[in-house]
């Protein structure tokens, strides 16, 4: 096949590159990493309308090609063709938002002073008419110079138009000579980009009136931040409560799956693999992922709103008495979701003691997958009980959960930032974006990449670990009278963890679960329901709920204890291997994970000895 | 008067900026916000928790929040 053409958005943030990339790609899109350093590079593939194929790649967006972050040094790098491995982009879509001329005209001059084919998609053209703008495409095509084509992306206003002018840019771009740079400075390029946007607004009216009032209510000083724990808060009780008929739904798919499978297969081995290794395994992770969808659409929504970065603005004062700065909230409320995308979500912090120190508290945020481990601990030992109007024990209890990483985080933070990280305090400097009503196409585009990822993770690295898992445990076979479990050879190996682990009030099974949880986290569950169905000897007993059979041999200290456990523990190897790729080094990621297994080896033992202390 | 000194509402001008109190990236980031001398901003907002920290500042049609630790190396000129 002949070379792939290439067309790259540029722009500065808060342009509106996603959901334009978004329209012209659809989901065809590859997230991966540009080589060597940590930033996404996120490309897709659309047609022209020759029938001819373009790679169009999404940079990150940038204010000017004099790099302040890593994000925008990767944008200079790939832009001017010096990015190793990375071919220069043929045609820029030079996306700016019509509502902010002014500013997006500074960055929009040195695009298009490379003297490559250049198309401006002059985007969000609604929201600007909203703002009582009204403004000239024709006359800001004239003053740069190159092809203008108003686009509202939501609507997929302009977007042919868009299409067509990429392929007649292309054509040009064969016989056209690169044109000479003329030397700018970025004073010179401000004026400049006043003048234009003035000659190009046509009419007026008060701006923002949108914005300012929901400013007003949402950056109150004292109402601001009631309104900002209160979603928190609604937040966690959505994903405990929204999620259960379909986490139910399909809990009972995954048992009729095993019915089925055990009526319509022999006894055999490979009947039990199947049952209770993979379904077993692999399905009471699955049944999570109503939980990781809820979590993620709350994340999504709040960052397309635009409210995120106020979030950011009301948590900077708190941020900042722990030494970070509010830069620091959208990483750590992201690794709510799961570490992974909150630790690479880091590189927007420009300190890098302060960079630093998020990517270490990052696992203590309760990622998603510590929910099934706390959903079926919860459901199996404490009371579904009302303790108010709307809110559950169980949810309390989760919430109590939450809380604890999060006072883990702020004293692990101030510690490191009087000791280990020491250094400069840090700025928090931030563009607040207007408003906007979140659009479902990108709502679904990044529920279906959430959802994507976290499949994978169910289908590969845990699919793996519970087969070999299940191997173990079922290997070598017990004589007549002697348990599956302890006759095996992971049996033997938990005997061993389970001397280090019994202070601290876990029993074997337990420790059974934390060896294949180190991969992840939420393997513990998918090994406990293996572990229970290999030691049923009887259908009956392998048929009952996983919560039935923990209550039935845990004792509640070892239930809590177990919790506290996994409050801190960093069971996960993919973040230590993020952790390690965004340090650049072995050093910090051993670190955390010593300083970690430490704090959850002492709470896990404080809470045992206090609930047994307390008769529990 | 530096820009720290404004409440919110007050509009003003930046006459002077001490870059060297600012760390480059941070200087580099306020520049290419359009935050530099010469820039007519409005302080929309205040921080929260009664700190008066961070500062939402209007410039343009753009709101940018910054620090204190920001708005004390910036001399303004009240407007009316």
């Amino acid at each position: 096949m002949s070379r792939l053409r290439t067309a790259a958005l540029v722009g500065n943030p808060n342009a509106g590159k996603s959901a334009l990339f978004n329209v012209l790609t659809g989901a065809r899109q590859k997230i991966a990493n540009y080589p060597g350093v940590t930033v996404e590079r996120k490309a897709g593939r659309m047609v022209l309308p020759s029938g001819e194929p373009l790679e169009l790649i999404d940079l990150p967006g940038s204010y000017s090609l004099d790099s302040a972050s890593p994000d925008e040094e990767v944008t200079r790098k790939v832009v001017l063709g010096e990015f190793p491995g990375e071919a220069q982009p043929e045609v820029f879509i030079l996306v700016l938002d019509a509502a902010n001329l002014d500013q997006h005209l500074v960055f929009a001059q040195e695009i298009i002073a490379l003297g490559l084919p250049t198309i401006v998609a002059l985007n969000m053209l609604d929201l600007a008419e909203r703002d009582g703008l009204i403004l000239d495409p024709a006359a800001l095509s004239e003053a740069l110079g190159v092809p203008v084509i108003p686009t509202v992306a939501v609507r997929r206003k302009g977007i042919d138009e868009l299409i067509g002018a990429l392929a007649s840019a292309e054509k040009r771009a064969d016989n056209e000579e690169v044109a000479p740079q003329t030397h700018v400075t970025a004073t010179e390029r401000r004026l400049a980009a006043r003048n234009i946007a003035k000659g190009v607004i046509l009419s007026q009216s008060t701006e923002h009136r949108l914005h300012t009032s929901l400013d007003k209510v949402l950056l109150h000083p004292w109402i601001g931040p009631p309104i900002l724990f209160g979603l928190l808060f609604v937040i966690f009780q959505a994903v405990f409560a929204w999620a259960t008929p379909f986490a139910d739904a399909l809990d009972s798919g995954v048992g009729m799956l095993i019915d089925w499978t055990n009526a319509s297969l022999p006894e055999s081995i490979l009947r039990d693999f199947l049952t209770q290794g993979v379904l077993a395994g692999v399905g009471s992770v699955v049944v999570f992922l109503p939980q990781i969808v809820i979590l993620f659409a709350f994340i999504l929504v709040m960052e397309q709103s635009g409210y995120m970065a106020r979030a950011a603005f009301i948590m900077d004062r708190l941020m900042a008495m722990v030494g970070l700065s509010g830069r620091s909230f959208i990483p750590l409320l992201s690794s709510f979701a799961c570490a992974i995308p909150g630790i690479m979500a880091t590189r927007s912090i420009a300190d890098p003691k302060d960079r630093l120190t998020t990517i270490l508290i990052a696992p203590l945020m309760t990622c998603s997958a510590r929910l099934p481990v706390y959903a079926i601990i919860i459901a199996a030992f404490i009371p579904d009980r009302s303790v108010g109007p709307g809110f559950g024990l169980q949810g309390l209890v989760l919430f109590a959960l939450y809380v604890a990483g999060i006072v883990g985080a702020i004293v692990v933070a101030l510690i490191l930032r009087r000791t280990v990280t020491a250094g400069a305090a840090s700025g928090f400097i931030m563009e607040l974006p207007r408003y906007q009503l979140p659009i479902l196409r990108d709502l679904l585009i990044g529920l279906w990449q959430r959802a994507f990822i976290f499949l994978r993770r169910a289908g590969t690295i845990i699919f793996t670990v519970t087969v070999v898992l299940w191997l173990l445990l079922s290997f070598p076979k017990a004589q007549p009278g002697e348990s599956q479990v302890d006759a095996s050879i992971a049996g033997q190996i938990a005997n061993g963890v389970t001397v280090l682990v019994e202070p601290i009030g876990f029993n074997r099974d337990m420790a059974l679960s934390l060896i294949p949880a180190l991969a992840a986290r939420e393997v513990a569950v998918a090994s406990l329901a293996t572990t229970y169905a290999v030691d049923n000897d009887n259908e009956d007993a392998a048929a009952a709920a996983l919560t039935d059979q923990l209550g039935a041999r845990w004792s509640l200290p070892m239930a809590l204890s177990f919790l506290a456990w996994f409050v801190f523990a960093p069971q996960c190897l993919s973040t230590i291997a993020v952790a390690r790729r965004e340090t650049n080094g072995w050093k910090w990621p051993i670190f955390m994970l010593l300083y970690l297994f430490a704090l959850a080896y002492i709470f896990a033992g404080i809470t045992y000895w206090v609930a047994l202390g307390l008769g529990l | 008067m530096t820009l720290d000194a404004l409440s919110p509402r007050s509009r003003a001008r930046i006459t002077a900026v001490d870059w060297s109190l600012l760390a480059a990236d941070e200087g580099k980031r306020l520049r290419a916000l359009g935050i530099e001398e010469g820039a007519e901003v409005t302080v929309a907002h205040r921080g929260v928790f009664a700190g008066k920290d961070p500062i939402a500042l209007t410039v343009g049609r753009m709101t940018i929040a910054l620090r204190r630790a920001h708005a004390l190396a910036m001399q303004v000129e009240e407007l009316a």
